[in-house]
C-alpha cells in the first residue's frame, strides 16, 4: 500500500517524518556541539520534537506537559545551572588523549551491533492499538484509581527531593 | 473543503487582528504614558499620532542588522523569532465568541501555560546570545521571574479547572453565562476567595509578561536596557512586538477564567464584542499600572511570590476543594 501524498495518510506520514526529523537534529545538536548552552537549546529542539510525536499519536495530554515540564522547566533549570556554573570557554581547549577516539568507536561499534541484531532477530509486539480516547478525563481517572499507587509514590520522590534540596542549601548556610 | 476555507480564513484573520493590536498596542502605551505624564506622546506623524505604529516599523524594518562579535551568532538570530512563535500560536485556542474560535481545544488551558512557558527559554537564549553580561543578567532574571510567579498562576487556573471541571476555554467561559455575578470572580458560593483570585491571577500576568511593577527584564538604569540590549532593527522589534502578544493573551486569558469571556454582564447580546471590551480593559489597565507605580526590587519580587503568592495560593486550592466537598 503507498498512498498518495496528498491523502490523508499521505500528509500525516510526512508531519511524522518532519517530527522525527525535529527530533533528531535537535538530538545530534545537543551531543555535538562543545557550547553547553547550544546543547540545551537543541535539547529544547529534541523536547519540542518528541512533544510533537505525542500530539501525532493522539495523546495531546502528555504532549502538553513534555512542553510544560521538559522545556519550560529542565531546559531552564539547566540552562540556570550552566550560567552559575563557569563559562564553558576554558574547557574547549582542553586536549583529548588518543585513545579515546579509539574507545569510542570500539563503544558505538559494539552498541550499534548489539542493537541491530535485537532488531533483526528479536520478536516484534504486535502494534499498540489504542485502549480508550486518551482524554483528560480518563487520565486523570486512572490516575487516582488503577495507578494511585504509582501517583503517591512519585509524589514521595519529589518530596524527598525538595526536602533534600533544602537540606543542603540550609547547611551552605549556615556555613557562612 | 469548508473545514480548509474556514482555517484559512481564521489564519488570516488572526494575523490581521495580531498585527494591528501589536501596532497599536504600541501606540496606546505611549499616548497613555504622554497624559499620564502630562505631555502628548507622539502627534506628528498623521492625526493623534495615528500613523506612528507605521513609521516605527518602517523605522526598525530599515535598519542595518549588526550582529555583535561576542554574540553566538545562531543563538542570537534564533532568539527574537522563538520568542514570537509561541505567542502567536496561543491565538489559535483563544475563544473570542461563542462559534468564534478557530480551534476548540479540550485542554486549552493547560495548552496556554505550556507554551508561554516556552517564551522563557527564548528569553534566556537571547540573553545569553548575545554576549553581553548585562543582557545574561537580565536574561537571567526575566525567567528566574517567570519561574516563580508560574506556579501561583497554575495554582490559581486548576482551582478554575475544580470549579468548572473543564480546561477547555469555551466551556469555561460558557458555565459563566447569565448574568454578572455567575462569573468566576463573583462566585462566592464556589469559593470564598474568589476575587483574591483574581487579584493573584492579575499580579501573576503581570510578572508572566514581564510589566511594570515587575519587569526586572528590562532595567534602563542598571542594566542598559535588558535581554534585547544587543538587539537592533527588527531584531529588537520582535521582542516588542511579543511582549504585546503575550500582553493580549494574558489579558484574553485572564478574561476568559475569570470575567465571564464573550458573557455579557446584563444577561442580553452575548458576544465577541463583550469579550474585546473586557480584554482591551485590562490591558489598559496594565499601561495604568506601568506608567502609575515603580519598579519593584528584584528581591522584593521574588518575596512575593515564594513567601506570599504560592502559599496563598495554595491554601485556596485546599479551600476550594473543601467547598466542592461539602457543598
Amino acid at each position: 500500500m503507498n498512498p498518495s501524498l496528498f491523502s490523508p495518510e499521505g500528509l500525516a506520514g510526512v508531519i511524522f517524518l518532519i517530527l522525527i526529523c525535529v527530533t533528531m537534529i535537535g538530538a545530534i545538536i545537543a551531543t555535538c556541539t562543545k557550547r553547553l548552552i547550544r546543547s540545551v537549546s537543541g535539547l529544547a529542539v529534541c523536547f519540542l520534537g518528541v512533544a510533537g510525536l505525542y500530539y501525532f499519536l493522539n495523546s495531546p495530554f502528555v504532549a502538553m506537559m513534555e512542553l510544560l515540564i521538559y522545556v519550560g522547566a529542565v531546559c531552564v533549570t539547566i540552562a540556570f545551572a550552566i550560567m552559575l556554573a563557569e563559562p564553558d570557554e576554558a574547557k574547549l581547549a582542553r586536549k583529548m588523549s588518543g585513545l579515546s577516539g579509539g574507545l569510542a568507536v570500539v563503544c558505538g561499534g559494539a552498541v550499534s551491533f548489539a542493537l541491530g541484531y535485537a532488531a533483526v532477530n528479536g520478536h516484534w509486539m504486535a502494534p499498540a492499538t489504542q485502549v480508550n480516547d486518551g482524554s483528560l478525563k480518563m487520565i486523570g481517572a486512572s490516575l487516582l484509581t488503577k495507578y494511585s499507587m504509582v501517583f503517591e509514590l512519585i509524589s514521595i520522590v519529589l518530596l524527598a527531593a525538595i526536602i533534600g534540596s533544602v537540606a543542603l542549601a540550609r547547611a551552605g548556610r549556615r556555613g557562612n | 473543503m469548508n473545514e480548509l476555507i474556514r482555517l484559512l480564513s481564521y489564519m488570516i484573520c488572526l494575523a490581521a487582528f495580531l498585527g494591528l493590536n501589536l501596532a497599536y498596542l504600541g501606540w496606546v502605551e505611549r499616548k497613555g504614558a504622554g497624559h499620564i505624564q502630562r505631555r502628548t506622546g507622539p502627534k506628528d506623524v498623521g492625526p493623534y499620532g495615528l500613523l506612528q505604529p507605521l513609521a516605527d516599523g518602517l523605522k526598525l524594518m530599515s535598519k542595518q542588522l549588526i550582529v555583535p562579535a561576542n554574540a553566538d551568532r545562531p543563538l542570537y538570530m534564533c532568539a527574537p523569532i522563538l520568542t514570537m512563535v509561541p505567542a502567536v500560536l496561543l491565538f489559535v485556542a483563544i475563544p473570542f465568541g461563542e462559534h468564534l474560535v478557530p480551534r476548540e481545544f479540550s485542554f486549552g488551558l493547560l495548552m496556554m501555560f505550556a507554551f508561554a512557558s516556552v517564551g522563557g527559554m527564548s528569553i534566556l537564549i537571547g540573553g545569553w546570545g548575545s554576549g553581553n553580561k548585562y543582557s545574561l543578567i537580565a536574561g537571567a532574571r526575566a525567567v528566574s521571574q517567570n519561574v516563580a510567579y508560574e506556579i501561583p498562576m497554575l495554582i490559581t487556573a486548576i482551582t478554575i479547572v475544580m470549579i468548572t471541571g473543564s480546561m477547555d476555554l469555551n466551556e469555561i467561559v460558557r458555565q459563566q453565562g447569565g448574568y454578572i455575578w455567575n462569573w468566576n470572580v463573583f462566585r462566592l458560593d464556589k469559593s470564598i476567595l474568589m476575587p483574591v483570585s483574581f487579584l493573584v491571577f492579575f499580579i501573576c500576568s503581570l510578572a508572566e509578561t514581564n510589566r511594570t511593577p515587575f519587569d526586572m527584564g528590562e532595567c534602563e538604569g542598571e542594566l542598559v536596557a535588558g535581554y534585547h540590549t544587543e538587539y537592533g532593527g527588527m531584531g529588537f522589534g520582535l521582542f516588542m512586538m511579543a511582549e504585546y502578544a503575550n500582553l493580549v493573551i494574558g489579558c484574553s486569558l485572564t478574561t476568559v477564567l475569570f470575567l465571564g469571556g464573550w458573557q455579557s454582564p446584563i444577561g442580553i447580546f452575548p458576544g465577541p464584542h463583550w469579550f474585546l471590551l473586557k480584554m482591551y480593559f485590562l490591558i489598559w489597565s496594565f499601561v495604568w499600572i506601568r506608567w502609575t507605580y515603580p519598579r519593584t526590587t528584584f528581591w522584593g519580587l521574588l518575596n512575593l511570590s515564594w513567601k506570599y503568592l504560592i502559599p496563598f495560593s495554595l491554601v485556596n486550592l485546599l479551600l476550594t476543594a473543601l467547598f466542592i466537598k461539602v457543598f
